[in-house]
């Protein structure tokens, strides 16, 4: 094992992590009102006296020299791997394949990590010679980005170099020349991957790993897959049984993309694999408020949270999500490593959880949290209302080591306007999914068994999957999928403020007000509950025991 | 005899018209409609018997009249002033329960010998609706000689009486009428083993979905309805797939494997059966069905504004439905009565019926049913059994 990189860029500040980590206040009589996100907006709730807040992790300082630890990161990889240069030569074909738009959250700021270690990959594969490279955005079965968005992430140099000559491809799962065979796990489980990756003399994979479950065999397995493959892990029994996903020593998820990753290096197809980490300086200055403490919210602060939540009362849903969607995060690298796959993957596993653990004592009756306007399904995009079901119970339920945040039978509330509204041009099968399908059941099992078949196969999703920007008509489908196991452990779910009939139809029970929903959940859990609060965003994982 | 009776008035129509545009019972107060005492019709002949009315529905075809949206088309075939009520099950003389099958063809009207539709069993076309000792009208309930439901008495040629079994309430008997219209539609196009899309949740829309279920084997059925209840009956009847009326482009193209080609698809339904009749139902219907395929009009349509484009380039076949006769050798060219009867009672058409009014409250019946959806309604009928014969 070689020392790990991150270390080697240096911290800006007196020391490296020397921030303030994320803890859990009892709420009190003096305890201000409380943050709550809800889409395009945020409120103050006064959470009862009792009452439990987790707070994230203050923003860890970023590398001083993001470029520098790159670079070291490329030359002293983990595990078992030759530094990239050794790997490298003339006359070979290598395969550069990067996350998707779905990472980071918000779009960070220009340049991206993707740019930087794209362009730092390039630097050597141009030293040694390399001639035949191609870019490929690792969409799995996302929507295809569009020219400003790869512009953004791999910045115009890149761009410009490798698009006009057919160089820089978004990975098409449904292009039947495309994709190849590599074999089954002892599972049962069907590798099949990017033909142009998998006939590379070395594929190197780089990663934004915004939460624990980004990269490690994840990253080709699934960011380079088909529907074949993924079903074996992107399914109902494989989400009830990720204790949770976030956890890679209690997520099928990981041991099955583990075991395909595994399959792909016994057959031979060599990847380098580098991972990045972000902070969670997550909003820029007009909205710094939103990840500060309530209490210690300057006067500017105040005025600050006055001034956008007033006005944002005031100006169209449309505009608001513009606002909202205009915003690059400031979050800055805050650690590099490269190399063998799973050598890279758990010291990135380590960086990303001193980055977002938080330890709380014991779960809740009723967990609350608000949703902002923004997952990894929506950017630049319409948070409907399945996508706003995944961001509750798929992302935020899950981001817990040991045990949810709140009991098997509790109540989870959740914040937000929950619009019955669909971007048509990203989310077709969404429409369809909330229309047809949750108009006849929630049920998990129920919705794979009778109908992921056939939205997988619909040639019409398929046609808007590979020429448009849609994502494929399976993917509502993994995102009630991700919702399976808190589905499983909850005994209700609230939206607070949420379009009533969408949330009803979503199989949710709708709350005019927090207070409203309090007492509903009272109702399930019994009287005198226990209440946790997630503040989420910025980002934060609760260690639980 | 106590009868609600529409009476030829020009400036009453043109009332009705304007007011039902407001509220339906406006056109029930200032239309063509009214409450009268008027003498019980004569029998036309021998082979005629007195009906005494117990439930009789009202359909859509009633409410166009009533709120003067009826196609001028019908003035020759209609004679004033009548009692309209079509969907009627009563009572003879001797008690006998029946139920009136209320076209009035040649039998009825004493034309010997039968024009060539009657002689084929098609009564559903007859050619001579406004001939004979009888005075025009293509039905009970629009003829001036015969009486309608929506009153005391009538009268009805043995041809048109069909002897209601003792197990069948009068609220499955009332059906029956409408479930032959349904019946009718479903049979008019082999849907084979395709997909078919039953546009419109209301009485038609139901009993059509049923008798698809019943009589037909379509792989899959779709239903587009307005409202809540009816979506959730259309499900109980049997439709694989029930959305909202701005759902169903989305359903039929999936449930097909259509592509979208800007408004229409590149396939489509196998047959569409209109249950609506509006301007942009039938508009949409050429929109949904597939290169090839039929669209069926089950609900009176009057004047509508369509681009046929999509008719031509698709080459669709566009049908109308009406009534009820003999159909196919599929069934045993079988009375579509006859299989009306027994869908009503298989499929539990009764349920349907969702509210009675006696004669008296006939505005307050007219609105409920020109509200039926939005108040969770279907059919809504009048119940004759507490009124004073005389």
């Amino acid at each position: 094992m070689k020392e790990r990189t991150s270390r080697s860029g240096g911290r800006e500040g007196p020391e490296s992590g020397g921030t303030r980590p994320g803890f859990v206040l009892e709420v009190d009589r003096s305890t201000p009102p409380v943050l709550f996100h809800s889409g395009e907006s945020f409120h103050l709730e006064r959470l009862p006296v009792g009452s439990r807040v987790v707070y994230p992790s203050e923003p860890l300082n970023p590398l001083a020299d993001p470029d520098g630890a790159i670079r070291h990161a490329l030359l002293n990889p983990l595990g078992d791997s030759k530094p990239l240069p050794a790997l490298l030569h003339s006359g070979m074909r290598l395969t550069i394949a990067f996350d998707d738009i779905s990472l980071p959250l918000p779009p960070m700021c220009k340049p991206d990590n993707r740019q930087r270690v794209i362009e730092a990959v390039l630097d050597l594969a141009a030293d040694a010679g390399v001639d035949d490279v191609v870019l490929i955005a690792a969409l799995a079965l996302h929507r295809r980005m569009t020219e400003a968005e790869l512009r953004h992430m791999l910045g115009d140099r890149i761009y410009d170099a490798f698009a006009p000559s057919g160089a820089l491809l978004q990975h098409d799962a449904e292009d039947p020349d495309g994709m190849l065979l590599i074999g089954q796990t002892a599972e049962g489980e069907t590798v099949e991957i990017n033909k142009r990756a998998a006939t590379s003399d070395l594929i190197v994979y780089v990663n934004i790993n915004l939460v624990a479950m980004d990269g490690g065999h994840k990253s080709v397995a699934t960011g380079l897959a088909s529907y074949k493959s993924l079903r074996h892990h992107h399914n109902v029994q494989t989400m009830q049984h990720s204790r949770s996903f976030m956890d890679q020593h209690r997520s099928e998820l990981h041991s099955s993309n583990w075991r395909m990753g595994r399959l792909l290096a016994a057959e031979g197809i060599k990847i380098f694999q580098i991972e990045t980490t972000l902070n969670t300086d997550t909003f820029p200055k007009a909205f710094s408020f939103l990840q500060k403490r309530e209490w210690e919210w300057s006067a500017r602060d105040r005025l600050s949270y006055l001034a956008t939540s007033k006005s944002l009362e005031r100006v169209p849903p449309r505009l608001a999500r513009q606002i909202f969607q205009g915003i690059d995060s400031p979050q800055k690298l805050t650690s590099v490593q490269a190399g063998e796959v799973e050598a890279v993957h758990v010291a990135t596993t380590d960086e990303v959880y001193r980055q977002h653990m938080v330890a709380v004592d014991g779960q809740a009756d009723i967990l609350t949290m608000g949703l902002p306007y923004i997952c990894p399904y929506n950017v630049n995009s319409i948070m409907n209302p399945i996508l706003v079901a995944c961001l509750g119970l798929g992302y935020f339920f899950n981001l817990y080591r040991g045990k949810p945040l709140v009991r098997e039978g509790g109540v989870v509330i959740m914040s937000h306007p929950t619009p019955w509204e669909f971007n048509p041009v990203h989310h077709p099968s969404y429409i369809d999914f909330f229309e047809q399908v949750l108009a006849e059941t929630t049920d998990p099992a129920e919705i794979e068994a009778k109908f992921e078949q056939d939205f997988a196969t619909d040639p019409w999703y398929i046609h808007l999957y590979r020429t448009s920007y849609a994502y494929h008509g399976v993917h509502p489908f993994y995102m009630w999928y991700w919702c399976a196991h808190a589905l499983q452990h909850l005994a209700g779910v609230i939206v607070v403020g949420g379009n009533p009939k969408a949330v009803r139809r979503l199989g949710f029970k709708p709350a005019s007000t927090l207070r409203d929903a309090l007492e509903m959940a009272e109702d399930v859990v019994g009287g005198d509950p226990s209440i946790t609060h997630l503040h989420n965003p910025p980002i934060l994982m609760a260690d639980v025991t | 005899m106590k009868a609600l009776v529409v009476s030829r008035s020009l400036p009453r129509y043109a009332a009705a018209k304007v007011a039902g545009a407001l509220a339906p019972s406006f056109s029930a107060r200032l239309g063509p409609l009214g409450l009268s005492e008027i003498d019980e019709p004569e029998l036309p002949g021998a082979d005629w018997k007195r009906v005494y009315p117990a439930l009789s529905g009202i359909c859509g075809s009633d409410l166009a009249t009533v709120e003067g949206r009826s196609s001028r088309y019908f003035e020759p075939i209609v004679s004033f002033p009548f009692v309209p009520g079509h969907e009627v099950v009563g009572r003879l003389d001797d008690g006998q329960r029946v139920v009136i099958e209320p076209v009035l063809g040649c039998a009825a009207r004493a034309l010997i010998p039968p024009c060539r539709a009657c002689a084929e069993g098609r009564s559903d076309n007859c050619e001579r609706v406004a001939f004979g000792h009888l005075q025009p009208g293509l039905q009970t309930g629009y003829c001036a000689d015969t009486g309608g439901g929506w009153s005391t008495a009538l009268v009805a040629h043995e041809s048109q009486i069909h002897v209601v079994p003792d197990e069948m309430s009068d609220e499955a008997a009332v059906m029956v009428e409408p479930a032959a219209c349904a019946t009718h539609g479903a049979l008019a196009a082999d849907p084979g083993g395709g997909t078919v899309l039953v546009v419109g949740g209301g009485t038609l829309g139901l009993c059509t979905v049923a008798a698809l279920r019943r009589f037909t084997t379509p792989a899959t059925l779709i239903v587009s309805a307005k409202h809540p209840d009816q979506r959730r009956l259309a499900r109980d009847l049997g439709a694989d797939i029930v959305v909202a009326p701005n759902e169903a482009r989305r359903a039929v193209r999936r449930a097909t494997g259509s592509l979208e080609i800007g408004d229409s698809l590149s396939g489509g339904a196998d047959l569409v059966i209109d249950c609506v009749g509006s301007q942009s139902s039938i508009a949409d219907d050429l929109l949904l069905t597939r290169a090839g395929g039929t669209v069926v009009l089950v609900g009176m349509p009057g004047h509508v504004l369509v681009d046929l484009t999509p008719l031509w380039h698709r080459q669709i076949n566009l049908r109308g439905s009406y009534a009820y006769g003999e159909e196919g050798p599929g069934t045993g060219n079988r009375r579509t009565f006859d299989l009306a009867f027994e869908l009503v009672a298989h499929a539990g058409l009764d349920r349907l019926v969702s509210a009675t009014y006696p004669l008296d409250r006939y505005r307050d019946a007219i609105d409920h049913a020109a509200n039926a959806g939005p108040r969770g309604a279907v059919k809504v009928v009048f119940d004759v059994r507490g009124e004073k014969h005389r």
